[in-house]
């Protein structure tokens, strides 16, 4: 038995059922969340990658590099809103910030 | 052989993802993180996507976990408060995951054909960085730019965020420094015997 791409997309969708799972596990603890964000980012990227090698196109291994990009972009935001709000708040705890009521 | 590497690296993803989301400090979940992009990487350069693995490690590990790293050691949080009640949504969230996954798996087997074990990750060149080289600076050209202007972006965005003017501490002011004459600081007084200023 060969490797084939259905080994790349059970491995991506197990790692995507991580990250989502660690979402709702880690409620609280927003640095958690955010690194969960990050493996189902990950997860999207072997996906992409998988199917452009086993295709024999190059335009998926393109768009992974642009999720790469909205990654790195994302997490940097991500962590400078919580830094500012930790600044403001002296904690980082996700279940106290509704104070807009959204 | 190339099966067994394969099941190595995505037994140690496996893993790795696990334990970020399970670990008790913060910290240890980002080392977790850390392994887990690397062996990633592994997992790309094994069906030859070497430019991508590459990517993963110097963006991933040397940019984004060190940020996350740099972030969880700055702020001063109780973590053991966070972690409390996360028993309370495990049942929760495993219902989540079996159906996330019931769901996926059913989509992949239901998927008829296009099974093949011959890859190719560098079409009509000899590298794979050749190949990604060939489209990027071509046909995506407009979207390299757009990439470098959401990074732009999310720079600006990110310093703006965290700068702030303290209004506590004494700042050197060179402009006003320079610009200072003899006049401005020192004054000459005639005193007059026995009387004060």
């Amino acid at each position: 038995m060969d490797l084939t791409i259905n080994h790349f997309i059970g491995l991506s969708a197990i790692l995507f059922t991580i990250g989502v799972v660690g979402i709702f596990v880690n409620r609280k603890n927003i640095i958690v969340i955010l690194m969960a964000i990050e493996l189902i980012l990950l997860s999207v990227n072997i996906n992409f990658v998988a199917f452009s090698v086993f295709s024999g196109t190059i335009q998926g291994q393109i768009f992974a590099m642009l999720v790469l990009t909205v990654a790195a972009a994302e997490a940097a935001v991500g962590l400078a809103i919580l830094v500012v709000y930790f600044r403001n708040r002296g904690d980082i705890a996700v279940e106290s910030a509704d104070l807009m009521k959204g | 052989m190339e099966l067994i590497a394969f099941y190595i690296f995505a037994a140690i993803v496996t893993v790795s993802a696990l334990a970020v989301i399970m670990a008790k400090n913060p910290v240890h979940s980002v080392l977790w993180l850390i392994l887990a992009f690397f062996t990633s990487a592994g997992l790309l350069v094994l069906i030859g996507a070497e430019f991508l693995a590459m990517l993963l490690v110097v963006v991933y590990v040397g940019a984004v976990a060190v940020l996350f790293l740099f972030v969880v050691m700055m702020l001063d949080v109780d973590f053991v408060e966070l972690k409390k009640g996360t028993l309370n949504y495990w049942p929760f969230g495993a219902l989540i995951g079996v159906a996330f996954i019931a769901q996926i798996g059913l989509a992949v087997f239901a998927r008829e054909g296009g099974n093949t074990a011959t890859f190719n990750p560098s079409p009509n060149a000899a590298t794979n960085t050749e190949a990604i080289g060939q489209v990027m600076y071509t046909d995506y050209f407009l979207l390299f730019q757009l990439a470098g202007l959401i990074l732009l972006v999310a720079m600006i965005g990110a310093i703006v965020l965290t700068l702030r003017y303290r209004t506590d501490v004494k700042r050197q002011n060179i402009a006003e420094q320079t610009a200072r004459r003899r006049s401005d600081a020192t004054e000459a007084v005639h005193v007059e015997p026995g009387k004060g200023i």
